[in-house]
């Protein structure tokens, strides 16, 4: 019974990486574009909410209403100068700018707000829980999360595949010269792709900032890595394929941690390792987005 | 349906002077074409002569190092490639390049993307292409390589353009595909559209063209209207042959024309004249062709 609860414990916490990855996921299938900023971009949206909390003393868990679109409309004004300008300069320039721009979040938080560790206060929802059984206990928190992820992943292919918009996306991850060619800007839609993924990354770092402590470098050492890996597991650009990698990957961690709490992370590495020596694709093969 | 205050002086389409470099090759020397409203005209040459970059230079997928292009008068050199579209020129590029994982109707959706309006509605493309309708659902990957040419000219037409450019359409086609998807042209055409086609298959360029542009290496060599040239000059023109070869095997008794607006160029290896004259000319250098069985 303890296995069944530490699987089921590793879905929930696996929806917390789906959320963290599936933005990453949609840069990569649009863009190309692989943001190393992403975690620290993740940790901006917290302290953005934990400014929004204090200021407006809203409870924490409605920040997003102003966190989410205040990062989409970042999300947008980055990609169409910043982003777009490295992409005009090849892959490797992205690369680089992006990894620059997580080096500069980074230190620019610990400059202005101390290397301190913070959350986002949520009261008593943090340690609120029920019980099935005697053995297995979930966490309503952990469970909002998952809800929120697979809602968020939901809405993203609804709109990717109903929308004039996520139509244009698509088209654009397709062929983007034919794009062009077709009268469409695609570096607009670039635009509106990217203020989706801050969107989603702004949800998650809220999710993560109600979920445990977070300090500046929380973007780099704990959520970038697991967010690859799951973006990885699931396979590249894929958004179903993300919430796979997501929940296996929690899963594996959670199981590893039930056999030795020190396996934890060792665990997940190794499901990401044999993943990419056994089907390097992603555990969903379908390259589209979507 | 011309655009007002065209007359038969001013060309619809006007390329002056243009250049083109990739990189340090220029493939396009000082070329100027005109296509008057309503005309369809045909860009013929060997690979490598610069058809395909003088479409998408016209597209604006290349910035051109010198000369310009005119849109009904108006200059659309700096334009970028989707506000030329909304001006009202599509190309169909080679290739076809439609979005695979898009269904047919989507990508018929997405040339309407400039919301430019015109007679050419998804309605209207599926009445064009009469099996499209019942597959509008389906994956464009799925389709043949004759259906995807027909999707992407559909996508162009939901652009509703003025100048329509096809480019290679019939690339990897079987013979009988080719004939299909060229059968359409004439309602295009018919509907007002101004239509600049590169072919490599010289015969099919020549059979719909009411003018024809001979390309050699990134200049033009010749051009004028089909019936007022040789096969020898065309031969003469494509290859770069001079016109010592004796204009065997193509033109069926067509006779001496007048002279053509340029005069064949002379350069190019003349050693290569016996290898290609004759029955080459029908279909230089052409892809291989898929197997039977690809239909429309």
């Amino acid at each position: 019974m303890t296995w069944v609860n530490a699987v089921i414990q590793g879905v929930m916490l696996g929806g917390l990486y789906a959320l963290f990855a599936c933005g990453l996921s949609l840069m990569f299938g649009v863009m190309k574009v692989i943001n190393l900023a992403h975690g620290d971009l993740a940790m901006v949206a917290a302290y953005i909410a934990l400014g929004v909390v204090t200021i407006t003393h809203v409870p924490a868990i409605w920040s997003f209403v102003l966190v989410v679109p205040i990062f989409a409309a970042l999300g947008y004004v980055l990609q169409r100068t910043l982003l777009q300008a490295s992409l005009n300069r090849g892959v490797i320039t992205t690369l680089l700018v992006t990894f620059g721009l997580s080096v500069v979040i980074e230190n620019a938080l610990q400059q202005f707000l101390s290397a301190n560790s913070r959350e986002l206060n949520i009261g008593s929802l943090v340690s609120d829980s029920f019980s099935i059984g005697s053995q297995i206990t979930i966490a309503y928190l952990d469970l909002i999360i998952l809800v929120v992820a697979v809602a968020v992943l939901l809405g993203l292919q609804y709109f990717l595949s109903s929308s004039r918009s996520g139509r244009m996306i698509r088209a654009v991850a397709d062929d983007r010269e034919a794009a062009q060619l077709a009268g469409i800007d695609y570096r607009h839609v670039f635009g509106i792709a990217t203020a989706i993924a801050f969107g989603t990354v702004a949800l998650a770092g809220l999710a993560y900032g109600m979920y445990t402590q977070f300090d500046p470098t929380t973007g780099t050492t704990a959520l970038l890595l697991y967010a690859f890996e799951a973006v990885v597991i699931g396979g590249l650009g894929s958004l179903w394929g993300t919430l796979a990698g997501g929940i296996l990957l929690g899963v594996a961690q959670q199981v590893g941690a039930q056999y030795h709490a020190a396996d934890q992370v060792l665990a997940g590495q190794l499901l990401f390792l044999i993943i990419l020596v056994l089907r390097p694709q992603g555990i969903t093969s379908r390259r589209e987005l979507a | 349906m011309t655009a007002a205050g065209t007359t038969g002086a001013s060309p619809l389409l006007e390329v002056a002077g243009l250049s083109v470099h990739h990189g340090q090759l220029q493939a396009l020397h000082d070329v100027s074409i005109a296509v008057p409203a309503g005309q369809v005209h045909a860009m013929i040459g060997a690979n490598g002569a610069g058809k395909s970059t003088l479409l998408r230079t016209i597209a604006g997928l290349h910035a051109p190092t010198a000369g310009s292009i005119r849109l009904d008068g108006r200059d659309i050199t700096g334009l970028r490639p989707e506000r030329r579209v909304a001006a009202g020129i599509a190309l169909v590029p080679e290739g076809r390049r439609l979005f695979p994982s898009l269904s047919v109707e989507e990508n018929l959706l997405i040339g309407a993307s400039s919301r430019r309006t015109g007679e050419w509605s998804i309605d209207a493309i599926y009445d064009l292409f009469g099996w499209m309708r019942d597959r509008r659902r389906q994956r464009a990957a799925q389709l043949s390589g004759g259906e995807q040419q027909a999707v992407a000219i559909g996508r162009a037409l939901a652009a509703n353009p003025r100048v329509l450019l096809l480019d290679e359409l019939s690339l990897g086609l079987a013979p009988v595909v080719v004939r299909r998807i060229y059968a359409t042209l004439p309602q295009l055409a018919a509907s007002g559209m101004t239509i600049l086609l590169v072919e490599q298959d010289v015969s099919q360029a020549l059979a719909v063209a009411s003018h024809v542009h001979c390309l050699l290496e990134g200049r033009v060599t010749l051009a004028g209207p089909p019936a007022r040239l040789t096969g020898a000059q065309i031969e003469a023109a494509y290859f770069g042959v001079s016109a010592a070869s004796n204009g065997n095997g193509y033109g069926n008794g067509s006779p001496p024309g007048t002279p053509a607006s340029a005069g064949p160029a002379s350069a190019g290896p003349a050693s290569a004249s016996p290898a290609i004259s004759g029955p080459a000319i029908s279909g230089p250098a052409r892809q291989a062709d898929q197997p039977p069985g690809v239909h429309l």
